[in-house]
């Protein structure tokens, strides 16, 4: 735990010392990845060398990852990272992805429910951005397939970022300082939202989170984990608890939909989630599972908020199945969800375990200033950060 | 495979530093796990009589963790219905057997990921929801084992490929055996009786592995699967209906064959599409259709005295109040394509108005051996569907020695070549270290505090000394790009 403090404040003292002229694109890979012969960022890890059954990316320890995206350019990565703290993709110019996807709180934004332009809360709760280059299913509901496709949504959405494609482009377009960097990275006159959409999606490629504690154990470092981690991780991957059968391991996500039956919160209406894109009643309520990687520093939990806690969390699945599904509601709950009548030391030590999961070595800075001259947009304000840094990494 | 072989043989040396095997003996009131722990690659831990109360987990490859029984006692894993599974196992080369494993809450032995697996002569009795569970393994044998009073699957095989489950005896079980989106799996010589239902291959939709094919059930006998089930509500299994010998739901290339089923009082074989026993939410990437199933010169007699209340409906269609020897439910949309059955008219059926007739084989007292020209379309030559090699390891890739691996997987957490992290940036390193990677290597195993602005470094002893100097080498030599 404490490691994981120092490694939060260590890594935010190099934000403002390692970018020196915040308009200079990088031209150094991001450090999970390595430069190729043609001058593009590849993933690096050591999990490359672990295969997995069709390649799917599930299984056990040593398996191999699922099929991510790399070879963007270091500086159209630098660029993404960029944009995706610049409030200029919004309409009022107050919000940025950062604003929801922060990196102080694990690209989450903390609270229950995100907050756009309109200063009101929105439907869903901002899922973290890391190792979301490994997700093939994007979003809470999984309706969307690539990242390029994904944030049409929230930067279009008159609730969220409210902007238009036009609005947009104009906007970098007038913009001298973009318009060389777009150059840069891209190689073409003036910015287009392709090159706009390439650039998010290249920077949030490169947040990967695959160096925990839990990692080294997986590598074959026994000492990494203490004996109480150790036994957390075998009530998460037994089949009482069942935990490991849809966080499967290495992403922490098989990446399906599944019906939880969790309780919405201060009288929402059930979230019918999966069912009002694919329009199957046997998905209503259904959600894709997210990685729990870094879960420790994004609460709170699911797709409202639902729990403030991770222990208030892994107490949802031994609540009994159906516990908390609204009366007269007839859901395909997953069969995984029963009564695994887990005793409070084993909650305990699902929660260790989970906290072993938390990687941040490879945080990106966040910007010092930004093309357009605004302030970097984050989820809370900067005297209430120094605070919620201690409770995040407690 | 043989480069990757070697390579794996050198990655284990780097970890691990693999001497000559060695034998690891417990006894009763010492702890199996203590001795996993010591216990390197190619490691036998043999268990003697006595009761072993605890969850023995295994994440390195190549243990055999094997029973001594001595005047008829054996080991017993003993859960006391409070410990969730005896065994847990990640690692590829895993063999386990001759143990007794009562009354856990999860598992008796339950794989992820492991390859090249063995597990026989297990005695099994009362181990919550599953018996023998190897999930995401590939080649794997599951053999002479005994498993009654779970509620679910006994033998439960999800998710993996080339797997033989033979000779096994399952009974007083929800589920006797199951082959769950898994491909090319021989389940053959198992006796399965008193289950809910006998031996089920099928199709889970919602998990990442989408497909369930290229099954051979061959010479089972499969007999009086008629115990009420008592699976817990909501589980995949709590569909089943009583007195079901055999389920084929939705996958595809099955062949049925010389099994002998009887006094399945629902019916001998269901063959169904999801619309049947299921009730899970939808996955538009599952074919919910069973494909090419051949059910071919199975003894059967004596099914369907008693069928469940949709079954006795199907058949009331047909005049008749018995369950069928084989019922084939078809979906509305899709029918079973390319489906046979020798010998139709031996059978009292339902639905398998488009199956065909086998091309009939000839079956002599000579051709009932494993040959190797098959006189037919038969799954007679066919002896087993795992590997002749074993699968490969999982460590495939490989660079000049493994230290590019380590330092990416273990260095890289804190350091980068030209940035400030956790710990100081590889230049300064080599500014300070040159090209002395022996004095590099010596920092590495036992650090000390250095710099006042970083904190310690944990000391990564764990490494072998010829691996901590190439890993030296490796960061001494990394330049910019």
């Amino acid at each position: 735990m404490r490691s994981s403090i120092s490694c939060v404040i260590a890594s935010f003292g190099l934000a403002f010392s390692a970018l020196s002229g915040a308009l200079e694109l990088s031209a150094h890979c991001p450090p999970a990845m390595r430069v190729d012969d043609s001058g593009h960022c590849k993933l690096h890890s050591r999990y490359q060398s672990y295969a997995s059954l069709y390649d799917k990316g599930v299984g056990g320890l040593k398996t191999g990852l699922p099929p991510w995206r790399d070879g963007f350019t270091a500086q159209q990565i630098d660029l993404g990272r960029l944009l995706f703290f610049d409030p200029l993709l919004s309409s009022n110019q107050k919000v940025s992805c950062s604003s929801c996807h922060d990196p102080a709180l694990g690209f989450s934004d903390g609270r229950r429910k995100s907050v756009g332009v309109t200063g009101k809360p929105i439907a869903r709760s901002a899922p973290s951005l890391w190792n979301v280059t490994f997700m093939r299913r994007l979003l809470w509901d999984g309706s969307k397939h690539t990242l390029e496709e994904q944030m049409l949504g929230p930067l279009y959405s008159p609730v969220e970022m409210g902007t238009t494609p036009e609005m947009l482009l104009r906007r970098l377009q007038s913009s001298e300082a973009y318009t060389a960097l777009f150059n840069e990275a891209f190689g073409r006159p003036s910015p287009t939202l392709e090159d706009l959409y390439s650039a998010l999606a290249a920077f949030q490629s490169s947040l990967i989170s695959l160096n925990s504690r839990y990692d080294l154990y997986a590598h074959g470092v026994a000492g990494a984990l203490s004996a109480r981690e150790i036994d957390g991780l075998n009530v998460f991957r037994s089949f009482v608890a069942r935990c490991a059968e849809c966080h499967t391991p290495p992403t922490f996500s098989n990446q399906q939909i599944a019906v939880l039956g969790v309780p919405e919160r201060d009288g929402d209406p059930l979230d019918i989630g999966a069912q009002a894109t694919t329009g199957d009643a046997s998905q209503r309520a259904g959600f894709r599972v997210p990685s729990l990687r870094n879960s420790a520093l994004t609460a709170p939990y699911m797709h409202g908020g639902n729990f403030d806690t991770l222990r208030e969390t892994v107490a949802f699945y031994t609540g009994g199945r159906g516990h908390a599904v609204p009366e007269g509601e007839d859901l395909k709950l997953h069969w995984h969800i029963w009564t695994p009548e887990l005793t409070d030391r084993e909650l305990d030590d699902l929660v260790l375990f989970l906290n072993a999961l938390t990687d941040q070595s490879f945080l990106p800075d966040i910007p010092d200033e930004l093309p357009s001259g605004l302030p970097p947009g984050r989820a809370i304000a900067p005297q209430a950060r120094a605070q919620s840094r201690i409770v995040v990494g407690d | 495979m043989n480069s990757s072989l070697k390579f794996a043989t050198l990655a284990f040396a780097f970890f691990s530093a693999v001497a000559g095997a060695k034998t690891l003996e417990v006894r009763a009131g010492e702890s199996i796990q203590d001795a996993i722990k010591g216990a390197s690659p190619g490691d036998t831990v043999l268990v003697h009589p006595g009761i072993y109360e605890e969850t023995v987990y295994i994440d390195k490859d190549d243990i055999t963790l094997r029973g001594v029984i001595e005047d008829g006692e054996w080991p017993n894993l003993e859960g006391n219905k409070q410990l969730n599974d005896a065994i847990l196992y990640s690692g590829n080369g895993f063999s386990v057997e001759w143990f007794k494993i009562t009354n856990y809450k999860g598992n008796a032995i339950m794989g992820q990921a492991g390859n090249n697996f063995s597990i026989r002569n297990n005695w099994i009795i009362d181990t919550g929801v599953y018996g023998i569970f190897p999930e995401f393994g590939e080649n794997g044998l599951i053999e002479n084992n005994v498993l009654s009073g779970i509620e679910d699957a006994a033998i439960y095989v999800g998710m993996s490929d080339h797997i033989d489950v033979r000779n096994n005896r399952v009974f007083d079980n929800v589920a006797g055996i199951e082959i769950e989106n898994s491909r090319h799996a021989l389940v053959e010589g198992n006796i399965a009786h008193n289950n809910t239902g006998g031996i089920l291959v099928f199709i889970t939709p919602g998990l990442p592995i989408k497909t369930s094919y290229d099954a051979i059930i061959r010479r089972n006998t499969i007999i009086n699967n008629n115990t009420p089930n008592f699976a817990i509500p909501g589980s995949l299994v709590s569909n089943i209906p009583a007195g079901t010998g055999m389920l084929i739901l939705a996958s595809d290339d099955v062949i049925i064959e010389d099994n002998i089923i009887t006094g399945n009082n629902t019916a001998g074989i269901i063959v169904t599409s999801q619309d049947f026993a299921t009730d899970v939410a939808g996955d538009s990437e599952s074919d919910p259709n069973p494909d090419r199933i051949q059910i071919r010169d199975n003894v059967m007699y004596d099914n369907g005295n008693d069928p469940v209340t949709d079954v006795k409906a199907l058949m009331l269609t047909q005049f008749s109040t018995k369950g069928p020897d084989i019922l084939a439910y078809k979906s509305a949309a899709d029918a079973e394509r390319g489906s046979c059955v020798s010998q139709k008219t031996a059978y009292r059926t339902f639905g398998l108005g488009d199956w065909t007739e086998c091309d009939r084989a000839t079956v002599r007292a000579a051709d009932a051996v494993a040959s190797a020209t098959p006189p037919d379309s038969t799954s007679r030559a066919v002896a087993s569907k795992m590997l002749s090699e074993p699968a490969a390891p999982r460590l495939i890739t490989v660079d000049a020695n493994g230290a590019e691996l380590v330092y990416q997987g273990i260095c890289a957490g804190c350091h980068t070549l030209n940035v400030r992290m956790i710990g100081p940036p590889v230049l300064a390193i080599q500014a300070q270290y040159g090209d002395d990677a022996e004095a590099l290597a010596r920092y590495i195993a036992t650090p000390e505090k250095k710099r006042p602005d970083f904190p310690t470094m944990p000391p990564q002893d764990h490494l072998s000394e010829a691996m901590r100097i190439e890993v030296a080498r490796y960061m001494l030599s990394l330049s910019g790009g």
